[in-house]
């Protein structure tokens, strides 16, 4: 191949040379940039946990302990039926629907019949016993204990006549949905459960 | 970096068998932050999610490194041993 025919096939120059200092100059400005940003710490995670079933009021308190394993922030917002998480008494006593959930081992009709919800309550409580699961109550006290601020709603807790004292210990009240938002505005993980 | 080695410097030891999910992390992690930077702390359990969770939790963390995870069979039943250094404050 004669290297004029080489020339005629090659693609056309650029008209004009990068400028390499210009480009290595945007590149220390963005570095020294980097450098600046600041750290925004650890991770956060808002939860707003409204279920009080025995099923439901499991994922919230999952994750938020794992969470706070991770060293996140965590906050759980409780309202409506979630009170009942926080409630020391009735956390120990939370019930599964049998009706309507077609993952329970047992026919919607049965489930029905007068103590459907008794008998669906004590297959999940056996089974949670059976396989190591932690209770509600465990959990809750293990998140307080790892710094997890489990929030109780107050209008949600007037409406259903709860006192403050029959929360657990540690537990966050006289807060609202303007408090629960600007956790959520804030947070890198927001969860309704 | 992981190996099934067993380390032997282990400092102190938790058992969270018969322990399910999120147990084990939660557990491992409060034993943690009573160590000394140096401390090797061996996990017991035997929920089989407690591989990748301690793993994915580890990796993580830039207080602790997972230097090996093992496993053992204990009357019939598997049983894994992971072994976490605190390595920073």
């Amino acid at each position: 191949m004669s290297s004029e025919s080489a020339t005629a096939d090659a693609p056309e120059e650029p008209t004009t040379e990068p400028d390499i200092a210009a480009l290595e100059e945007r590149i220390e400005a963005l570095e020294a940039a980097v450098d600046t940003v600041p750290d925004d710490g650890p991770k956060s995670m808002t939860i707003i946990a409204t279920q009080g079933s025995l099923d439901m009021a499991y994922p919230p308190l999952i994750l938020a302990s794992t969470a706070a394993a991770f060293g996140w922030d965590v906050t759980v917002f409780h309202t409506f039926w979630g009170l009942d998480i926080l409630h020391e008494e009735r956390s120990r006593d939370l019930r599964v629907s049998a009706v309507g959930n077609p993952s329970m081992p047992m026919p919607n009709l049965l489930g029905a019949l007068p103590g459907g919800d008794a008998l669906a309550t004590w297959y999940m409580n056996r089974e949670i016993a059976d396989n190591g699961t932690a209770t509600i109550a465990e959990l809750v006290e293990t998140s307080l204990e790892m710094g997890v601020d489990l929030q109780a709603c107050e209008m949600t807790t007037e409406l259903f006549d709860y006192d403050h004292a029959a929360f657990y210990d540690g537990v966050t009240t006289d807060v609202g949905a303007a408090t629960a938002l600007q956790h959520m505005a804030d947070a890198d993980v927001q969860l309704l459960v | 970096m992981t190996t099934d080695t067993t380390p032997d410097d282990v400092t102190e030891t938790i058992d969270v068998t018969g322990e399910s999910c999120p147990m084990p992390v939660v557990r491992t992690k409060q034993a943690v932050d009573d160590m000394a930077v140096g401390d090797v702390l061996e996990v017991l359990a035997t929920d089989s999610g407690s591989v990748s969770d301690i793993d994915g939790w580890a990796g993580s963390l830039e207080t602790v490194s997972l230097l090996a995870q093992t496993e053992s069979t204990e009357n019939g039943q598997t049983v894994y041993h992971h072994f976490v250094e605190r390595v920073d404050e």
